[in-house]
């Protein structure tokens, strides 16, 4: 279990992020949802400790992450970012051959080499373990480093947007690969997603934020509603139900008054709203 | 019936092909013979007595203590320069931007701007010597240790206040030249060249054992400076204490950079130029393959410009130009035929 208490970050006496109390139960897929600059990676890098906290505490199974040591986190927890760069030049094997360190120490056993083959097979990566990081494509390269985190065979899996890069069948394998990674190896996986119908189909629980704080905790049909919706993202979003699965139809363009740009009942002018001017004229580029 | 190949067994290894262990270890041979040919070359050429006699030995003798100095200044630079870029995770700058050789510079030219040409004579010494190391170390550590400790602390800071203070360092040094007489200002220059003669013998007792405490540790380190390599959020995520590590790392950089600078002076492009080298030449992410290899590749640059400069150029030392010449040179075509760092 992944506990927060009063976490808090400040950026500025404007900007912080919390407090926020938050449980995060042992297995299954957790997925961080909310607009851009909601918190969503903040939360998830402080979780990982890569990022301190101004107040409150974290704990993981048990464990402060500020005072446990960072080599006996290492098999508790394990964390991707977004964007990796290295400046040495790394095999898919070697990279995911650091995965085993916190169990190593860097002296491979054979042990460690089996469940790096484990790792490499698991991502379909079999293929390509001894091309060069920069001899792959984006979503390769994504998928090494996904078998990097899982070489290192921690409880705890925190990832911050995964499906960055990917296009749709890559995001599809992606997926498939955590929910097998949850089901099968018991791992607990944290995931940032930005498609809400992703956490939607995928995520046994859906945690909703905005503005720096946590809006709900759900499971996806508590979450992916109308109303709820539209208070995280400030769009109406119709959502239907297809194979049991919530659906948020976010694709569609929201009808707007085009008098004043607004939708009805969001201070539209036919709604008896004051009149503005309407929208800004758009003048841009166009022949004087 | 189809046989297939037997499968080479999956490998995590540094080297991972046969192949690749092949190449390094070709390499790595054939570097340390050309340091041996060339050493050799150094004691023995110009030489006036035969090969193996007593008089050969004697002579060879009071040319062996360059080839110490040699070997010290391309271990230091060397390792350096290989831990600072992976602590900093930034392959095109050397330690040397951190101050240590505008430092070395101020206090040599200051030496003479207040005392005078006797100044020059007066900073040499071995205690002397050892003041130069503390002041460069303390400096490091002061720098170091206020930018990264604190609430700010940042990597990226921490280099660009090193820079600035280096550059308003050597804008001092240059204002003092100009004051200086013709006379005073050409004793000056001769130290402000990196040399291998500027070496006095009696700091050796010294240097060799700082620089192989700070040089053996970083070695016995690599592992953690492997992990360092991967950048902060990886190597936290895998379990190392980075701020720490990274402390330690620039801690044994600095007094390696402040022994070389100390000894012979400010060699701007040596580790870079080594640095950039053994990652080609070693092509593999493993400190214990990369340092060996930019040790041995110091030394052969060193003991070839060194040669050249001594027995072509009569310019007892001044090994620095040969190697931004030559060194440059080389640089540009291995990285425009590679075509990466």
């Amino acid at each position: 279990m992944i506990t927060l208490k009063g976490v808090l970050k400040t950026y500025s006496s404007e900007v912080a992020i919390g407090p926020v109390d938050l449980e995060i139960p042992e297995g299954g897929i957790t997925a961080l949802v909310g607009a851009n600059g909601a918190g969503k990676s903040t939360l998830l890098t402080m979780i990982g400790r890569l990022l301190g906290m101004d107040a409150g505490a974290i704990e993981i199974a048990g464990y402060d992450v500020a005072r446990t040591k960072s080599k006996d986190l290492a098999k508790i927890v394990s964390i991707l970012r977004q964007e990796n760069h290295f400046i040495t030049r790394l095999t898919v094997r070697q990279l995911v051959g650091f995965g085993r360190y916190p169990h190593s120490q860097g002296r491979l056993t054979p042990h460690d080499e089996d469940k790096i083959s484990q790792a490499i097979d698991f991502l379909d990566l079999g293929a390509l373990e001894g091309r060069y990081l920069d001899q792959l494509s984006g979503g390769q390269r994504q998928r090494a480093y996904v078998a990097m985190v899982l070489a290192q065979d921690t409880e705890y899996v925190l990832l911050d947007e995964p499906l960055n890069n990917l296009d749709v069948s890559h995001s599809h394998a992606m997926l498939q690969t955590l929910r097998r990674a949850a089901d099968e190896l018991g791992k607990t996986v944290v995931i940032v997603v930005h498609d809400i119908n992703y956490a939607s189909c995928w995520a046994d629980q859906i945690v909703a934020m905005k503005d720096g704080g946590i809006v709900a905790i759900g499971s996806p049909a508590e979450i992916v509603r109308q109303e709820l919706l539209a208070e995280v993202f400030d769009l109406d979003i119709e959502v239907t139900e297809y194979r049991g699965r919530r659906i948020a139809h976010f694709y569609l363009p929201v009808p707007v008054c085009e008098h004043c740009h607004k939708q009805p009942g969001k201070g539209c002018c036919l709604d008896g709203s004051p009149v503005s001017p309407g929208p800004v004229p758009l003048t841009l580029g166009r022949p004087a | 019936m189809l046989v297939s190949k037997p499968e080479a067994p999956r490998s995590s290894q540094p080297l991972a092909t046969p192949r690749l262990r092949r190449r390094y270890w070709t390499l790595l041979t054939t570097l340390l013979a050309l340091s041996a040919l060339f050493a050799f070359g150094l004691l023995a050429w110009d030489n006036p007595m035969p090969v193996g006699t007593e008089g050969f030995w004697i002579i060879a003798r009071m040319r062996a203590t360059s080839l110490v100095v040699i070997l010290i200044v391309a271990f230091c630079q060397a390792i350096a320069t290989v831990s600072f870029q992976t602590a900093t995770n930034n392959r095109i700058i050397t330690p040397s931007i951190m101050g240590f050789e505008s430092l070395y510079r101020a206090v040599q030219t200051s030496s003479v701007y207040f005392l005078g040409v006797a100044g020059i004579t007066a900073i040499q010494g071995v205690s002397q010597f050892l003041l130069q190391v503390a002041l460069m170390v303390g400096f490091a550590l002061l720098l170091y240790g206020w930018l990264l400790s604190g609430r700010y602390g940042n990597l990226q800071v921490m280099l660009l206040v090193g820079i600035i203070l280096g550059a308003g360092l050597g804008s001092v040094s240059t204002f003092m030249q100009r004051l200086l007489t013709p006379s005073e200002f050409d004793v000056l220059a001769a130290r402000l060249f990196g040399s291998i003669s500027h070496a006095d013998p009696a700091y050796l007792p010294y240097a060799i054992p700082l620089a192989a405490i700070a040089g053996g540790a970083l070695w016995a380190n690599a592992k953690n400076l492997n992990l360092l390599s991967l950048g902060r959020d990886a190597a936290t995520s895998l379990g190392i204490n980075h701020r720490r590590q990274t402390m330690v790392t620039l801690f044994f950089v600095s007094i390696l950079m402040a022994v070389s600078t100390a000894l012979v002076g400010p060699m701007t492009f040596l580790g870079f130029l080594v640095a950039t080298l053994a990652y080609q030449l070693a092509d593999t992410y493993d400190h214990r393959y990369i340092f060996p290899m930019s040790v041995a590749t110091a030394f052969i640059v060193l003991t070839g410009s060194y040669f050249v400069m001594k027995h072509v150029f009569y310019a007892q030392g001044v090994v620095s130009i040969i190697i931004e010449l030559v060194g440059g040179g080389v640089f540009l075509l291995v990285l425009l035929r590679k075509g990466r760092l």
